[in-house]
This record gives structure tokens, sequence and C-alpha cells, in this order.
């Protein structure tokens, strides 16, 4: 009651001051459609959340400093130990600040949680369609959030300037220093001077714990401003069309269900965060320059890069007479191709299915087989380059010599993807057949009839699903683009 | 909903509070009892699991169900709107776009600054060499003497046959690009590349540790096959012919320090690397 009492008065001064009244009604009456992928989004940002909370709690004890200091803490194997203030205040995070070790493991969790709910939910918006006009901007702010992610994360595990962060961290300067023309300079300015250098603890730092977190929580606000201008979209359904949202309403509702999903994130962050070790540096050591750990991989959200470097052969070139080493292939150029090919995705899109309308309702994924194909084979080739960064660990695991799995790995990453995706097409064809059945309905007759018809049919296929986008879009075309 | 499902809902909600309660306080009890943190962790997760059990089945038993139905505005003005804004635009551009003087001088200002403010990035490199400056040489010289990991200057004698030792520059401990690597075999079976017979003492040969492929130090030795590895992405470099590249990513030898024994019976370098060590960058050499 009081509180009821309370909200009321608040909310009414600031209608004196600011005349909120019509815009919070809209606000709590915006209707959220209903089903569980539109919570993926929401997940990642609740992980955000988690992040930031354990981030801060973490800059109270951690020293960002490579300065040469000596570990006295409860930690007797490590205790007398030289190492760099960096790392000693990791090792004392861990071990002697109480509840430390809790709020580090739980920011570790919640990096990978977060990254991981960022790829989840590209991928339904990728293969609904969502990213389709006029949600190209959001599209474009997500994955820049994606990438700032990724940054952050490579940031916050390097920081600690443990052995096993030194190795990543040395990767990466190789892997800068393999861009032709600007890559040494590029490297010298970052690391300001050769590896490792004393600069590069302090710059990792500030980028981690503001520069970047800061432009994350940025385009999340306009993210999210986007998507309330917009509203959301809906998958097809009776009484769904063009010109309406269908759902439930932001207050009360969907927010104690998104309240909900808030604590669950955090039940889960927090319990992986007690319970499953990550990223022990005090078993790690401290960084030394003649030292490197074995096995050594980095958090899976750049073990793809990590397994392209593996994988790629021993191939160098020069150009006019200068060098191109060995990683820029690998390192630079397929990252760089990824995410033009995402960042350009709507605009490819629009050529491949020819809907250039607004889109308010979602395809499934199956109404566009080609989609689901791309998407498909993305998620193996990059799957497997993540498999690829633990060759070594498999090969111990296996008792199997790490070269075969080398040269094998180097043949499947280009036909078992591409072999994939073509299976997914048939998959997808002959779903769209028959909108009412799911992949276990499916039976061999029906992706049998897909394979035998499909010299003739693709070009018509394709062109079905793209008229029948355009009837339902055209309510809003007339006022042209 | 009727108003026994009701109760029933209510019950269950206020279950799941409850259990919130019951793990903040076990929380709190952990923490001042000592540091324990499988226990932190467990009764947080259950203190968030259960508000959000609480919030869940709140939502779904005792609060109003859709669907409701929100109408949807076009993303796009409709054509009068956008005709009446285009044509603001242009009225009040006209006296900008007439003055061509100062808006080409503003435009040649902003880019002028934009380039100068671009220079102090050079002050992240605030001291030291440039890069290729720095990437070419190493601080190995003529008659600089090998030292190992603690200072102690090395002898032929101290490497033994099969055995892995790290050297550095006397004095130039912590000088990663430099570091080396010493290895003993048997003279008889070296097969390094033609010119480099003076580079070795008795079997003793010393290569960059740093590898070629994207700098680790490549610290493992199987002796049995007289090979290095590199932990990162195993790469693997013959011993006896130069460390050249046998296998993994690795494209380029291991250069070669050209070593000796000065008049005190110590190892010393007879020069710097032929070539420059570590990950490739571009470079005409
Ligand atoms: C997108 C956001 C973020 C990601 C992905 C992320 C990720 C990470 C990761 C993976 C680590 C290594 C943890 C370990 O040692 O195992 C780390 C460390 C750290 N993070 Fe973050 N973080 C984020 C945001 C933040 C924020 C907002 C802060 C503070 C305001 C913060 C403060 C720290 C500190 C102080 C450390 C070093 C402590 C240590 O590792 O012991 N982080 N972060
Ligand atoms: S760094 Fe040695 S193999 Fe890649």
């Amino acid at each position: 009651m009081i509180t009821r009492w309370a909200v009321r008065r608040v909310l009414l001064w600031l209608d004196g001051r600011v005349r909120i009244a019509s815009v919070t009604r809209k606000t709590l009456a915006k209707v959220f459609p209903d089903h569980w992928t539109f919570m993926l989004g929401e997940i990642a940002l609740y992980s955000f959340v988690s992040l930031v909370a354990t981030g801060v709690f973490l800059t109270l004890f951690f020293e960002p400093s490579p300065a040469e200091t000596v570990y006295t803490g409860a930690y007797g194997p490590m205790r007398g130990v030289r190492a760099s203030a960096a790392y000693a205040s990791a090792v004392t995070l861990s071990w002697d600040v109480r509840a430390g070790l809790l709020m580090r493991q739980t920011h570790h969790w919640s990096a990978l949680v977060f990254l991981s709910a960022i790829v989840a939910h590209l991928s339904r918006i990728f293969l609904t369609g969502a990213f389709r006009k006029p949600r190209e901007i959001n599209w474009v702010i997500g994955l820049t959030m994606f990438l700032l992610g990724i940054a952050t994360g490579f940031a916050g595990y390097s920081v600690p300037d443990d052995l096993l962060s030194g190795t990543g961290l040395r990767i990466a300067a190789a892997t800068l220093l393999s861009v032709p023309v600007v890559g040494p300079w590029a490297a010298f300015l970052l690391f300001g001077g050769g590896f490792p250098g004393t600069s590069i603890i302090p710059r990792l730092y500030i980028l981690h714990v503001l520069l970047l977190p800061g432009a994350i929580a940025a385009l999340i606000g306009a993210h999210l401003a986007i998507l309330i201008r917009q509203k959301h979209t809906h998958f097809p359904g009776p009484g769904r069309t063009q010109d309406n949202v269908v759902g439930s309403k932001m207050w009360p509702t969907y927010g104690f269900r998104s309240l909900a999903l808030m604590c669950a994130v955090f039940a889960v962050t927090f319990g992986l965060g007690g319970l499953v070790q990550i990223n022990p540096v005090w078993v790690w050591g401290p960084f030394r320059p003649s030292g490197a750990t074995s096995p050594a991989q980095p958090d899976w959200f750049l073990a793809w890069v990590e397994g392209a470097l593996r994988l790629y052969p021993p191939y160098e070139f020069r150009i006019f007479g200068y060098l191109v080493p060995a990683p820029f292939v690998p390192g630079v150029v397929m990252p760089a191709l990824t995410f033009l090919v995402l960042y350009l995705w709507p605009w490819l899109d629009r050529r491949l299915t020819r809907g250039r309308g607004r889109h308010q309702v979602l395809d499934r994924p199956r109404d566009s087989p080609a989609r689901v194909a791309a998407w498909a084979w993305g998620a193996s080739f990059y799957g497997l380059l993540l498999l690829a960064s633990s060759d070594d660990v498999v090969a111990r695991y296996f008792q199997i010599p790490v070269f075969g799995i080398v040269r094998t790995m180097r043949i499947v990453v280009l036909v078992v993807p591409v072999a994939i995706g073509a299976v997914a097409y048939v998959l997808a064809r002959a779903l769209r057949e028959d909108p009412e059945a799911t992949l276990l309905d499916l039976r061999w007759r029906r992706i049998a009839a897909v394979i035998r018809r499909r010299p003739p049919d693709v070009e018509g296929g394709e062109r079905r699903a793209a008229g029948a986008e355009r009837p339902a879009a055209s309510g809003e075309e007339g006022a042209g683009a | 909903m009727n108003g026994r499902g009701r109760r029933t809902a209510e019950r269950l909600v206020a279950a799941a509070f409850a259990l919130t309660v019951l793990a903040a306080v076990s929380f709190a009890a952990v923490y001042v009892l000592g540091n324990q943190t499988q226990l932190l962790g467990l009764a947080l997760c259950l203190a968030f699991a259960g508000l959000a059990a609480g919030f869940a089945v709140w939502a779904a038993r005792l609060l109003p169900q859709g669907p409701y139905v929100e109408e949807r505005e076009a993303m796009i003005s409709p054509p009068e709107a956008r005709r009446a804004f285009t044509a603001e635009l242009d009225a009040d551009q006209e006296p900008v776009v007439r003055a061509a003087l100062p808006r080409r001088m503003l435009m040649l200002a902003l880019g002028t600054l934009g380039v100068a403010l671009v220079f102090p990035i050079r002050s992240l490199l605030f001291h030291g060499p440039t890069p290729w400056r720095a990437l070419r040489r190493t601080a190995w010289r003529d008659g600089v003497r090998l030292v190992n990991a603690d200072g102690a200057p090395l002898r032929p004698s101290d490497i033994a046959l099969g055995g892995i030792v790290t050297a550095f520059p006397e004095g130039r401990l912590k000088d990663d690009h430099a570091m080396t690597v010493l290895l003993r075999v048997n003279p008889a079976r070296l097969a390094l590349p033609r010119g480099r017979k003076a580079w070795t003492v008795d079997g003793v040969v010393a290569y960059s540790k740093i590898c070629t492929h994207a700098g680790c130090p490549v610290a493992l030795y199987v002796q049995t096959a007289e090979q290095l590895v590199c932990p990162c992405h195993q790469s693997v470099f013959d011993v006896l012919k130069g460390a050249s590249p046998v296998a993994g990513p690795a494209a380029r030898s291991l250069p070669q320090l050209p070593i000796g024994v000065n008049a005190e019976g110590v190892l010393v370098a007879r020069g710097d690397f032929p070539t420059p060590v570590g990950p490739g960058y571009w470079r005409s050499a």
C-alpha cells in the first residue's frame, strides 16, 4: 500500500514538471510478442548487467600495473613469488578477498553467457529475417555490440597478466603485426613499443572498464530506443498483420516475466561462478616472456580465430617484395570478411529474396531455405574452427598425432559446412511444403521429392516466397522509400 | 482463474520468495563465517532462482494474459509530410549553399583540424625506437656473452647432449626479443645451410626462441627427433637443418645465432641474427 502511494506521488510530481503521463502510459501498455526467442536478446542484456555489477566489485581490488611485487597472501604455493602487481592482485582477489573468487568467476562466466546470448539472438534475427527493412540499423548496432563484446572480453582476459593471457596477447600482437604496411605501427602504438612492454596492461584496463563497456552501454541505449520506436516484429499467425503487434503488455505481465528472466540469468551466472571453476590464474602462474602453457585455448568467442591460425597452411607471400606473413589471412582477413558479410547481410538478403518492402511479420526459417543454408554453413564452419582450436587437447585425449588432425581438419572445414548447408537447404524446402510439419514429422518421401524436383523448382520456389511477402508489405509501401 | 487455483498460485509464489529469504540469510551467514566460494555461489544462485520462479509463476498464473493488440504506425511519414520536410530543408539551405567561399573554407578548416588531431596518436609510442628499427635487430653483437635466465655466463659444457638452455645477452635478462635457445647435438649429424660451419661450438647450436609463426616461445625440445616444437600451434622445427619448419603453420626457419667461445671459454655471440627474429611483418628482406 505504502509503496503504491509513494510511486504514485513520485510519478505525479514528475508529471507536474516534465509531463510524463501519456508517455509513461504508452510505455506501460507497450505490447511484447509472446515467443521464447524474443528473450534471447534480454539474456544478453541481463548478463551485461551481471558483468557490470561484478566488474565494479573487481575494480576495487584489481591493480592494473606491470610493476613487479612479491605476492604475500594466503595462497601458499605462490607466496614469495615475484610477479606483476596485476597478477598478484588477481591472485589476492581469488584467495584473500572474501567473496572475491565468487565475483571473479561470476564475471568471467557472465562474459561467456553474454557473448553466447548475443550469438543466439543474432541467429534468431538472421533466421527469421528480422534484420530486414526497417530494422537494418539495429542489425548494424547489434553486430557492433558483438564486436565490442569480443574486444572487451579479450581485454579482460588479458589484464590479469598470467601466463595463459600473456600467450593470447602475444598471438594478438603477432596478428596485428602481420597487417601489410601499417601492421608494425599499429602494434607498436598499441603496446607502446615491442611486445610485451610495460604499457599494455594499463591500456587494456582502461579499455576494459571504461571505454568499451561505455560504448556498449551507449549502443544498448540506442538499440532499445530504436526497438521501442519501431516496435517488435511478430511471427505470422491469426490476427497478426503488418499494422499491429500481438502479445503481452509491458505492465504488468511482460514486466514480471522479464524480471523472472533477469533473476534466472543471475542465478545461472552466480551458480556457475560459485560452483564451476574458470580461469584459475594461480595455476597458470605469472606471465614470463620465456614461458608458455600447453595446452592453451582462448575463450570460445576468440577460439574460432585461433582455430583458423592453427589450420592455415604454412604459406606466406610477398607483395612488391614485402612479406605478408602467415597469420594475416586467418587472423585478419577471415574475421574481417566474416563481419563484412554479416554487416552487409540485410542488403545481400534483399537481392536474394527480392523482399524490398517493410517487414513487420517475421519469416519462419523455412520460408527462406537460402537463409537457413547460409546459417547452417556458418554455424558448422565456425563451430569446426572452434573445435580446431583444441586440436592439441583432442590429440592428447585420443592419443592420436596432432598433425593428422590438422591435415584432416583442413579439408573438413571446407567440405563439411557446404554439405551441412545443402542438407539444411533441402530440409527447409521440404518443411516449406507443409507449414504444419516440424523437423520430426519429415518423411524421406517428402525430402526425396524436394531433391528430385530441385532443378526446375529452385527459381520458382524463391519467387513464391518473395511474392508472398509483398501483398502484406504493400500497406506501407504506398508512401515510397 | 477460480479461487482455488489462485490461492495455490499465490502460495507457490510466496514459497519461491521464501526460498530467496532463506538463501539470502545463508549467503550472509556463509560470508560471515568464512570464504567458501561454492556455498556463497550456491546461496546467491538459489536466492535469484527463488526470485525468478516467483516472478515467473506470478506472471503466468496471477496476471492478465493477452493476447493484446497494439496498433503500429508506419515507420515512414506520410507523403505530404515528407514533401513539406524536403521543401523546408531546401528553403533553409539556400543561404548556406549560396555562401560558397565561407562554406568551402569551413570544410577545409574542419578537415585540417581533423588531420592535426590525429597527430597525438603518435604519442602512444612515447619512447624507444620506431617499429622497423626495433624489429630488425636484436641486442646481440659480436663478443656479447651468453648468460642463462639467472644472469650466469654459459660455457659449452653447461649444455648437455640433448639438453636445452635459454640464453640472453649479458645484462639484458628481460629482453624477450633477443631470447635464444642453445642445444647440443652430435656435430656429425648437423646439416646446416651452407656458410654456417663456424656458427656452432662442438655441436652447440643457437636459435632464436621466438616462433616465426605468431611469436610464442619455442619451449619444447623433442630430443629423440631433434625437433623444437612450439606449444601454441604446434609448429615443428628441425634442429639439425637450421631449424627449418617441418610441420605446423610456421613458414620460416628460426634464425640462427652465430656463436663462438671467448678467451675465458665463455660462449659469445659472433654477431646478430642474420634475419629478423619472431613473427613476420611487412618487410622487404
Ligand atoms: C561486455 C562487458 C565485459 C566483458 C565481456 C568482460 C569480460 C572479462 C573477462 C573475461 C575477464 C577475465 C576474468 C578472469 O580473470 O578470469 C575480466 C576481468 C576484469 N573485468 Fe571485465 N568484462 C566486462 C565488463 C567489465 C566492467 C563494466 C568492469 C568494471 C567496471 C569490468 C572489470 C573487470 C576487472 C577489474 C577485471 C580484472 C580482474 C581479474 O581478472 O581478476 N569488466 N572481464
Ligand atoms: S606461435 Fe608457434 S606455432 Fe604459432
